[in-house]
């Protein structure tokens, strides 16, 4: 039985019309990827964004391992928790290398450290060290931005890894890319990775659990695998689509 | 030409003197628009509300006359340099706010999320991200105020404040040429100067990624 990385509990937000998440709970494991999924304005992007505390909710407590992070400094708080976003909002007026090393310069280390860090973690992603670092980000295609947001996400050595559309922008040759990456990534380097998309594809793909949320609830939360087995609801069939369903089956 | 080669050597000088009269009328007053301009646009950028009522506000001071503004001066500050200097950090101030408030405002939201979920305090996040992006907007207002305040500091001589206005209205009433064109040409050429300064400093600090237009992380 792995612990949980993240857990939501009674947690109540409302931005001012309507509750959008009421009293809800979700345990987040460790060590897996999780895809959130769910029609647009389910409260994707506020779950996410009150795991780093971007988005504070009015009630309940949003717990990282034992602790409930509404006792942690914010700052510190998201400087251990790696953040990627669909727009990728890399510096324009930094190099690939200061924008890959700013969480821990940030954090104040030590500028011999960063450079191999910088070289280890362009490794990871696929991009050759020396050719990329001094690199500005409109010297870089889109996929190969998004890597070095992925990275920039990593510098630190978080735990847990927040992803919001991240590959959503990306030509899909890019996209299958990056996805196949990042669940060799993560096989690599163990995190608790919070992935939000609009791709059920991508949703299903990559992810070791798959939690379907609509209208703040969650509807159903398991492996893509037992999703399509036994789908909770009749939402799930529908939302998932009928056609996938089939190829399970003939599976 | 001549006659302007005989009045210079004739005067160089009191040129210099001028020349110097207003290079610090101008600097003092231009600096201090600075001073007072870029962390109020700093502030308003926060505070978008108060932002609109301060712009109006300061922008009236853009519609005086410069003459009238200098006039008004006299029965506030007296004459001299400080009533002159008072005026012309009035008038500096409006296009340096405007830059640097929509400077900042005008940096990608993106960017700011970005910087915010990665642990950036609001300080961290003004002098790492929004400024030096926004720089080159606000740049842009320093330069445009600098040549404005070289030129109206020629009005400055009408409340005793010196310059190279001086010379010019010494000449105006000599209906001597030459000698208006011993201080009107400084300024010309001041103007000149300091446009080129300013743009090579921008050049110079501008990094690298941003020196493209496209780039601006305004989108
Ligand atoms: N800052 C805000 N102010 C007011 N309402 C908001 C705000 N942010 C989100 N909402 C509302 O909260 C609900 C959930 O928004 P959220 O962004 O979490 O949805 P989402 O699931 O991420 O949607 P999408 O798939 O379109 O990104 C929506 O109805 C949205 O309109
Ligand atoms: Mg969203």
């Amino acid at each position: 039985m792995s612990q949980a990385a993240v857990e939501f509990q009674q947690v109540t937000k409302n931005y001012g019309s309507g509750n959008v998440l009421e009293n809800f709970n979700l345990v987040i494991p460790k060590e897996k990827i999780v895809t959130i999924i769910g029609p647009s304005g389910c409260g994707k992007t506020t779950l996410l964004k009150m795991i780093n505390r971007l988005i504070e909710p009015e009630a309940g407590s949003v717990l990282l391992g034992q602790q409930d992070i509404g006792e942690l400094n914010p700052v510190e708080l998201r400087r251990s928790i790696g953040y990627v976003i669909q727009q990728i909002g890399l510096f324009p007026h930094m190099t690939v290398e200061q924008n890959i090393s700013i969480v821990p310069r940030l954090k104040g280390e030590k500028k011999e450290h960063l450079v191999a860090r910088t070289a280890e973690l362009l490794q990871l992603i696929g991009l050759e060290p020396e050719q990329y670092r001094g690199r500005y980000p409109h010297e870089l295609s889109g996929g190969q931005q998004q890597r070095i947001g992925v990275a920039r996400a990593l510098a630190a050595n978080p735990s847990i890894i927040l992803m919001d559309e991240p590959f959503s922008a990306l030509d899909p040759i890019s996209r299958v890319q990056l996805q196949k990456e990042l669940i060799k990534l993560n096989e690599q380097v163990r995190k608790t990775i919070v992935f939000v998309t609009h791709d059920i594809d991508e949703a299903l793909k990559i992810a070791d659990i798959v939690v379907l949320l609509k209208g703040g609830q969650v509807i159903q939360q398991g492996s893509p695998k037992e999703l399509l087995e036994r789908p909770a609801h009749e939402f799930v069939r529908e939302f998932l689509g009928q056609e996938r369903f089939q190829l399970a089956y003939s599976i | 030409m001549h006659q302007l080669w005989t009045t210079f050597q004739a005067s160089w000088e009191v040129l210099l003197e001028k020349t110097q009269e207003h290079i610090y009328l101008s600097l003092v007053s231009v600096v201090l628009a600075c001073l007072i301009a870029i962390p109020l646009g700093i502030y308003l950028s926060t505070h978008r509300r108060l932002a609109n009522s301060v712009i109006t506000t300061v922008s009236v001071i853009q519609t005086i006359p410069s003459l009238a503004l200098f006039g008004f001066m006299i029965p506030l500050l007296g004459i001299g340099p400080k009533p002159a200097i008072f005026a012309l950090t009035l008038y500096a101030l409006m296009p340096i706010l405007q830059n640097t408030y929509v400077g900042i405002n005008g940096v990608n939201p993106a960017l700011i999320e970005a910087g915010k979920g990665l642990g950036m305090t609001r300080w961290q996040l003004l002098w790492i991200v929004q400024l030096p992006i926004a720089r080159v907007v606000i740049m842009a207002g320093v330069r445009l105020v600098a040549v404005q305040t070289i030129s109206m500091a020629t009005i400055a001589t009408y409340i005793a404040a010196g310059g190279l206005g001086d010379i010019i209205t010494n000449g105006m009433s000599m209906m001597d040429t030459p000698t208006i064109l011993l201080g009107a040409i400084p300024v010309s050429l001041l103007v000149i100067l300091i446009n080129i300064l300013l743009l090579q400093l921008n050049r110079w600090l501008t990094p690298k990624g941003l020196s493209d237009e496209k780039t601006s992380g305004q989108h």
